[in-house]
């Protein structure tokens, strides 16, 4: 039974009414599939839309009512808990640390990974295979396995100094550069497998005649092998960006300095302080939202390269 | 511009032999076709004398210099790719201004060489554009004109043609012959296709199991191949093979198949005297077998009746798949022929045109000297 | 490479190797080592914080039982549920022209942080059913307001009318309410993947077995999932490793109360808040042995993509 597919029934030989009528009991068919991808679409917005509403009503607006209550006086919406949650509890700054946190470690991993990935993919050394072998297993450890020893290692080494950006230390815990750090390393196994394989995909003949034409391996890197990659590495950068920018253990085991803390950790304390006051922790959940869902709407095509990239990563 | 020497050079992978003990000297303005089957080991010759695989014994010379450990781009060649390797991100005149600018030549002096070499291949409208804007045929000229401008020792050519449609091909290679005479360079090109090879080359070396088997002018390579390899390589469709008892005596001495028998002509019978009652692999090109219908008899022809299996028409030529006693063979006759599938035929050997082959070595049974001058057509 | 010198890699990998040296694979040592060492890490206890976990001596402080049986759930319900679900939307939204449209409404979750969705849900689930949402729908519809995040007891189905009173244990409302939040955040990568593997399936493969006579229903069964069950176990263990690792979301939504522990959080606690290195780090052991059989598959496959490449 050779059915054809409703969208092509263009070119069938079916007098037009009997053309109409196909087309009517196909649609009357496809209801129900239309009810339930709708159905499921409302239901996977709904829980977003109702913070997103909600972080812009009354503070006793959303203790006495329901968010969807908002239709009736639309004109009741208000800024205030926004402004609030930016000034009063610190927002503002956590939103500055996350950036402070995450820009860095995801141009470092993209860096190492590169170097690490162009090597394993084009280079002749001995051990190589067993090498990548031991980054694919690296691939899937949980962090938790690291967090007690990485602690223990951070106390014993922190350099505190009073340098301005750096929030008074240098390296170890509660400082900015030991959570790049961090960070860059969770990041390197996933980063350069994927870099590796896109690297290793890249016509063989393209490295060989670079360096023919007198390319050195620099130069191939940067000349040939970056400018072709850049889908590849952006799809690695949203990946890492989102990852950090989203990360709380991490954070919570290694910023003990609360002014450092990115909003993930900000919103944990907000939280188990205000526990119902959802005026605060809607506006707050929804700032921290905001960049993520940006990059979401902008670069979503790259969003998805990283996520079908990024499967296995643990 | 320089002479290319190969001195005895192997190279293995893990436990594969791909190249054995090959050696060949390629002088200065040759157009040297590497020819064979895939696998053969050609590309990996190619690739050793670029640089781009390691030797693992033996020497190789471009000019005076030794070169095994002198990396790629210090070896003063330049390299087309079957791929062509043009760098995507870049523009034409990017492509071919790459490894100039690599070498940190003038600003200048790459844009004048740019241009020339674009003006050689009459590509100079297509500077500004990406790889991916243009056809087939004139990334090849990109790939060629990246070389060109390099102005190198030698021009290595890894199956350049094999991209192109059969039309642009036919004329790609006109047009690479008088690219190497009017550069005056040494080309080496790589090839599977024995046509590319006869009609380019001025010098074919032709290789199989990564074993050098003959080198020699096309011609040469043609009258006279050494081995059963080369006959059956060289020409197409190839020559057919019977195995041959060698019989008679010195005066009427002819060769027995089984299923036929032919008469050895005067000016071979010496080659064959010490194989007299052995048994030989006689070969004949299916040009050397006509239809006496439509061809005037040579004075060696001898008569062979043949089942006609299938007929092939290729315009100024027919090719007619024949049986006999089970063997099957190959003729190319003239058009006019009137042999339909089915018939029984009768169509005569050229023997001045023979080949004959040990049985063991599969090397060519001839005296030393190829002075016999033996004219058959070019494929 | 002819000229390269031997050490270039080397030279190439450090940066990546040092921090991998540092971060991954000393730490992952020095764990094991600890695990076997007392809570301040200075004396060799054996296999005592080990039996801590198994023996589950102080139910109310640390409740490792329960931690166990909660991390299987989340294994099991979550991975299955997820990759279901993800599979039918793949399915569905493939045969409708706002395919795009709706693939980004399932998708959006995925962006944004596990603390930002606790926040959402937290404000979903609220007992009150004046505000909270979940209440709300589940008043307007005749059934009585859940403390959803508190609630231990078995949910009433069908299933428990029949046969026993209750469910097995950690089948509770709180940690079905846990698990439908990841369900929620995770559908989206489920769908994209499956999306992807069921658009790289040919049509004439599909048009084949239409013609050989087969429905909607027998294709997919008996030609789209054999064709896609590569992809679905790719899916599959990323969200075993997902579900298995979760910590923030259990954190954030009730802090590991009302028997909601998972052996993230559960390790969490044991080496940051008690401050008992030994049973910490027996913790994350037991996440490790746990990931292990996933990270001898993805090696398999790694070395089969390899050899097939």
């Amino acid at each position: 039974m050779a059915r054809r597919n409703p969208s092509m029934s263009g070119g069938s030989a079916e007098a037009p009414v009997a053309l109409a009528l196909g087309a009517a009991r196909r649609t009357v068919a496809r209801f129900p599939l239309h009810v339930a991808i709708i159905g499921l679409m409302v239901l996977w917005s709904v829980p977003t839309i109702a913070l997103l509403v909600s972080s812009f009503r009354e503070p006793t607006a959303i203790a006495s009512s329901g968010w969807w209550n908002a239709i009736k006086e639309p004109f009741d919406l208000t800024v205030g808990n926004y402004q609030s949650v930016l000034e009063k509890q610190g927002m503002a700054r956590a939103f500055v640390n996350s950036i402070i946190i995450t820009v860095p470690s995801t141009v470092l991993v993209i860096l190492v990974a590169a170097l690490a990935a162009y090597a394993f993919a084009w280079m002749k050394f001995p051990a190589r295979n067993l090498l990548f072998l031991l980054m694919v297993a690296l691939l899937v450890v949980p962090v938790q396995m690291t967090l007690i020893p990485v602690l223990r290692l951070y106390t014993d080494v922190t350099v505190d100094a009073e340098l301005p950006l750096l929030g008074g230390r240098i390296f170890g815990t509660s400082s900015y550069v030991g959570i790049w750090v961090a960070h860059t390393a969770y990041g390197l196994p996933f980063a350069i497998y994927l870099l590796r394989n896109f690297f290793g995909s890249l016509p063989r003949d393209l490295f060989e005649s670079a360096y023919l034409d007198g390319a050195s391996d620099v130069g191939v890197f940067f000349r040939i092998v970056l400018p072709l990659s850049m889908p590849a590495i952006s799809a690695l950068a949203i990946f890492q960006f989102l990852w950090v920018w989203n990360d709380l253990l991490v954070a919570l085991i290694l910023l003990g300095d609360p002014t450092l803390a990115p909003m993930t950790l900000k919103i944990t304390s907000l939280v188990s302080s205000f526990g119902t006051n959802y005026q605060v922790l809607t506006a707050a959940a929804f700032i921290s939202m905001a960049l993520p869902l940006f990059i979401f709407f902008a670069l979503q095509r790259y969003f998805v390269q990283g996520i079908l990239a990024g499967a296995v990563k643990g | 511009m320089a002479r290319v020497n190969f001195d005895h050079v192997t190279k293995r992978f893990d436990n594969v032999v791909a190249v054995n003990d090959f050696s060949l000297e390629i002088p200065d303005r040759e157009f040297l076709a590497l020819v064979g089957p895939s696998g053969c080991g050609k590309s990996t010759t190619l690739r050793l004398l670029a640089g781009l695989e390691e030797i693992s014994e033996g020497d190789i010379y471009i000019g005076d210099r030794l070169v095994n450990n002198v990396a790629a781009k210090d070896r003063d060649i330049a390299m087309v790719f079957q791929s062509y390797a043009l760098y995507p991100h870049m523009s034409v005149y990017d492509n071919m201004a790459f490894g100039l600018s690599l070498r940190k030549l003038p600003k200048e002096d790459i844009g004048h060489r740019v241009h020339e070499a674009a003006q050689i291949l009459g590509i100079e409208d297509l500077l500004k554009r990406k790889p991916r804007q243009l056809s087939g045929g004139q990334r090849q000229r990109v790939a060629l004109g990246r070389a060109i401008v390099r102005d190198p020792a030698a021009f290595l050519l890894d199956e350049p043609l094999s991209n192109l449609d059969a039309k642009l091909r036919v004329q790609t290679r006109a047009e690479l012959s008088k690219l190497h005479q009017r550069l005056g360079a040494t080309f080496i090109y790589v090839t599977h296709d024995q046509v590319e090879a006869m009609t380019m080359a001025t010098r074919i070396a032709v290789m199989n199991e990564g074993l050098l088997q003959q080198v020699g002018a096309p011609q040469e390579l043609y009258d006279w191949p050494d081995n059963v390899f080369v006959a059956g390589f060289i020409g197409s469709p190839s020559m057919n093979f019977f195995e041959a008892k060698v019989a008679g005596s010195q005066e009427g001495m002819h060769l027995d198949t089984g299923i036929f028998r032919v008469p050895v002509p005067a000016s071979r019978v010496n080659d064959l005297l010490s194989y007299l009652g052995k048994e030989i692999i006689f070969g004949i090109r299916p040009e050397n077998i006509c239809d006496p219908e439509c061809q005037p008899a040579s004075a060696d022809a001898a008569p062979v009746t043949a089942q006609v299996d299938v007929t092939e028409l290729m315009g100024s030529e027919v090719f007619l798949h024949l049986v006999a006693g089970g063997k099957l063979f190959m003729a190319r006759v003239d058009p006019r022929t009137r042999a339909r599938p089915g018939q029984e035929i009768r169509v005569e050997f050229d023997m001045g045109h023979m080949h004959a082959f040990d049985p063991q070595t599969e090397e060519a049974i001839r005296s030393k000297e190829k002075g016999q001058p033996s004219r058959g057509q070019a494929g | 490479m002819l000229g390269r010198r031997w050490w270039t890699p080397w030279l190439w990998l450090a940066p990546a190797l040092a921090l991998l040296g540092v971060f991954l694979v000393y730490p992952v040592v020095d764990t094991l080592r600890r695990s076997f060492l007392d809570e301040r890490s200075k004396n060799f206890v054996g296999l005592d914080n080990y039996r801590f976990i198994i023996d589950n001596p102080q139910p109310l402080v640390s409740d490792t039982h329960s931690a166990l049986l909660n991390n299987v759930m989340w294994l099991t319900l979550f991975t299955a549920i997820t990759v279901s679900l993800g599979l039918i939307i793949a399915v569905l939204a493939g045969r409708v022209r706002y395919e795009a449209v709706a693939k980004s409404a399932i998708f959006i979750p995925m962006a944004i942080s596990f603390v930002a969705a606790s926040v959402i849900w937290r404000f979903m689930y609220e007992f009150n059913s004046d505000i909270g949402t979940a209440n709300a729908a589940v008043t307007s519809l005749g059934g009585d307001a859940t403390a959803w995040l508190q609630n231990t007891n078995a949910p009433q189905t069908w299933l428990t009318d029949a046969g026993p009173d209750t469910l097995p244990r950690p089948i509770q409302i709180n940690n079905l309410a846990l698990v439908m939040v990841g369900v929620w955040m995770w559908t989206g990568f489920a769908m994209i993947v499956l999306s992807a593997g069921l658009k790289g399936i040919s049509t004439e493969v599909l048009e084949a077995a239409r013609v050989d006579g087969a429905n909607e229903w027998q294709i997919f069964w008996r030609v789209i999932i054999p064709i896609m069950s590569p992809t679905i176990v790719v899916v599959a263990t990323t969200l075993v490793i997902q579900g298995l690792k979760k910590f923030d979301l259990v954190w954030v939504m009730t802090g590991g109360r009302f028997k909601t522990d998972v052996v993230a959080t559960l390790f969490y606690k044991e080496a940051f808040r008690i401050g008992d290195f030994g049973v910490g780090a027996a913790l994350a052991v037991v996440l490790l042995l746990w990931v292990l059989p996933i990270m001898v598959i993805s090696i398999r496959r790694f070395q089969f993509q390899e050899e097939t490449r």
